[in-house]
């Protein structure tokens, strides 16, 4: 299902956080946001994810209005993996998992056969399976975040939203989430950090900036040298990855300007 | 009543453990459900027994001791219009006037309370949370006060009081909703700022007319509405307190999974099809209700809408549908026997319920607490 961001605007108390965003979402495809902090990504993504209704644009699922969605039906489309992961409650990792199904249950409804099923499948693909009646209180930062991909993957959504999933991951757990991202065969519009993962990982990128998307297409048209410089700061040099021919970029440790 | 921050998310440290390792295994296979449902059933049948044996044995025992058979005789007389001796009727008038409406209002308050205290730490994220941290049993009284010394509602009699602390728990759970609301959103943490605020703005006000009241009445209702008493439990209060009570614990069981989902955040609940903000608009209205009942009939009895959340999900964990069957039953039994020790330990005089729910409690929580790996509320 596509997903399409047109003309998104957020003011929040006199401020605008996003600025006229423009931003297709093929079906199918993974599209990262990449920007400095503060740039509007994690906002913008709050839209799709309704936690926050824009203050004027659209966010267009297929060819239906979001904000005319009643919330449930649309959190049956959109499933997000947001940053609060803060839990404070002794929940099992089996038990917040499951909750990724309440928004195609009534009320206190149980899970059927297929739904556990599901779960388990969900936790295995995430490497949790073994975490499943751990207190999700006592896990660490990287279990919680699969934790939470799999609460979204049990949603079973068209759509997927992520909110820089690869946060408190380790390089191999990194790795396997974003290919596991690359193989679901969903629509990902992602936030990403890493501006290598996030060229190694994404079908087309848009970058953000004060707000403003400042340039959008295939990672290797988007980020060069002169983009990164004007809006991250940064001097980097760009190499073609050895294997893959995504580009990579190599800092130094004076290049900030 | 603090507040307590969310630590920071721990530094990552995971063992990695390797992928062909868990690919070969059957996917579900591992997993044994917790309690299942049947258990679950079970558990609440027993419990609800053990309530029941206790409202019995409670209703026997006072300054005139009935044994249980000899009660649950009387009760049965009352209930289905049997007959008694003649020289039985103190006994009886004892027994369905005085000591059962009283032990029934302790079984209502000691449910609610402890559902309302699940229901109030999901809704506002917070597992200091109680039934009073909005700011209901010092508006409550006010009302209380407000009413004795002024003499107000005088047309209504004995409920004057209980009616007029009725309108303070409602009063303050309002100025507490517009005071935290902003634009519309209800946020977990303004909400209990503002509502310790507000407790603390009450009882100013509660100390203020209490010390220019002419008479000395004032004083030990002050006592009364702070620590909590079932000394003036009538029938003639029962049906609505039990009406309201009742229906607040079905309402609250209904929105188990609700809780669950707001528990994780607002973010979360969002993204899971659950406007925060509608879902704790009506669960304000729903828990300002049936506090209010409580405490304009009983006063403001701590601990217990602490601590029986707690204790119920260090034993049943901490999905809420299961929570809200069992909390409100293991609160009812609980308070059954703190009234009864209110009223018999140092008879004739009565000790206030608060103090026992306390002494009682406080022990017996940090023995669970350490006994069981429970992470209260973080760490």
């Amino acid at each position: 299902m596509d997903l399409k961001l047109d003309g998104l605007s957020v003011v929040r108390d006199g401020r605008s956080l996003v600025r006229g965003l423009s931003l297709d979402v093929p079906d199918g495809q993974v599209v990262g946001l990449v920007g400095p902090n503060g740039s509007g990504k994690s906002t913008a993504l709050r839209c799709v994810y309704r936690a926050l209704r824009p203050s004027s644009g659209t966010v267009w699922v297929g060819e239906q209005d979001l904000t005319r969605l009643p919330i449930r039906h649309s959190a049956r489309t959109i499933a997000a993996m947001t940053q609060d992961g803060g839990i404070d409650f002794d929940f099992t990792v089996e038990e917040v998992v499951a909750l990724g199904r309440a928004p195609h249950l009534r009320g206190n409804q149980a899970l059927s056969g297929r739904e556990r099923e599901l779960c388990a499948r969900a936790m295995d693909q995430l490497d949790i399976g073994h975490l499943a009646h751990r207190g999700v209180m006592t896990l660490s930062g990287g279990e919680r975040q699969r934790v939470l991909l799999a609460r979204a993957l049990v949603q079973e959504p068209a759509i997927l939203v992520l909110d820089e999933p690869t946060n408190h991951l380790d390089v191999r757990h990194q790795v396997d989430l974003l290919s596991l991202l690359r193989g679901a065969g969903l629509t990902v519009l992602v936030v990403l950090h890493d501006l290598n993962l996030a060229a190694a990982a994404c079908d087309r990128l848009g970058v953000l900036s004060q707000g403003r998307l400042v340039a959008s297409g295939t990672p290797a048209d988007v980020l060069t040298t002169d983009l990164v410089a004007d809006v991250f700061g940064v001097k980097a040099s760009i190499v073609p990855h050895p294997l893959t021919g995504d580009p990579q970029l190599l800092y130094s440790l004076d290049s900030t300007r | 009543m603090t507040v307590p921050h969310k630590p920071p998310p721990s530094a990552d440290a995971d063992p990695v453990v390797p992928a062909e390792a868990l690919a070969s295994r059957p996917a579900g296979a591992v997993r044994a459900r917790p309690a299942s449902r049947k258990v679950l059933l079970l558990s609440c049948a027993v419990l609800a027994a053990v309530l029941l044996v206790s409202v019995v044995i409670a209703i026997g025992l006072g300054p005139a001791v009935v044994a249980p058979g000899e009660t649950a005789r009387h009760l049965w007389a009352a209930l289905t219009g049997g007959r008694i001796g003649a020289n039985e009727v103190t006994t009886y008038q004892i027994i369905w006037q005085i000591r059962t409406p009283r032990v029934l209002l302790a079984a209502l308050v000691g449910a609610g309370l402890s559902a309302v205290g699940v229901a109030i730490q999901a809704m506002v994220r917070n597992a200091l949370a109680d039934p009073f941290v909005l700011g209901v049993s010092s508006g409550a009284s006010v009302g209380a006060v407000g009413v004795t010394v002024t003499g107000g509602f005088a047309v209504l009699g004995i409920y004057a009081v209980s009616v007029g602390a009725f309108i303070g728990a409602l009063v303050a759970s309002l100025l507490v909703y517009a005071a935290s609301s902003n634009r519309g959103a209800l946020s977990p943490l303004r909400l209990v700022l503002t509502g310790v605020a507000m407790s603390l703005g009450f009882q100013a006000v509660m100390s203020l007319i209490i010390y220019f009241a002419p008479d000395s009445e004032a004083t030990s209702m002050v006592l009364y509405w702070t620590m909590g008493s079932f000394g003036a439990a009538t029938w003639g209060a029962l049906p609505v307190v039990s009406a309201v009570v009742l229906a607040g614990l079905a309402v609250m069981y209904r929105y188990g999974r609700a809780l669950d989902v707001l528990s994780l955040g607002d973010e979360t609940a969002a993204s899971l099809g659950f406007d925060p903000d509608r879902h704790r608009k009506v669960l304000l209205v729903l828990v300002s209700l049936v506090t209010g009942v409580m405490v304009a009939v009983s006063g403001a009895i701590a601990f217990v809408g602490l601590v029986m959340p707690h204790v119920v999900r260090m034993v049943v964990g901490a999905t809420h549908a299961r929570v809200l069957a069992v909390a409100p039953l293991v609160g009812a039994i609980f308070m059954v026997w703190v009234d009864l020790a209110a009223r018999t330990l140092v008879a004739p005089r009565e000790l206030p319920l608060g103090v026992i729910t306390a002494l009682v409690g406080v022990p017996v929580f940090i023995a669970l607490m350490r006994r069981r790996g429970y992470t209260f509320g973080g760490r």
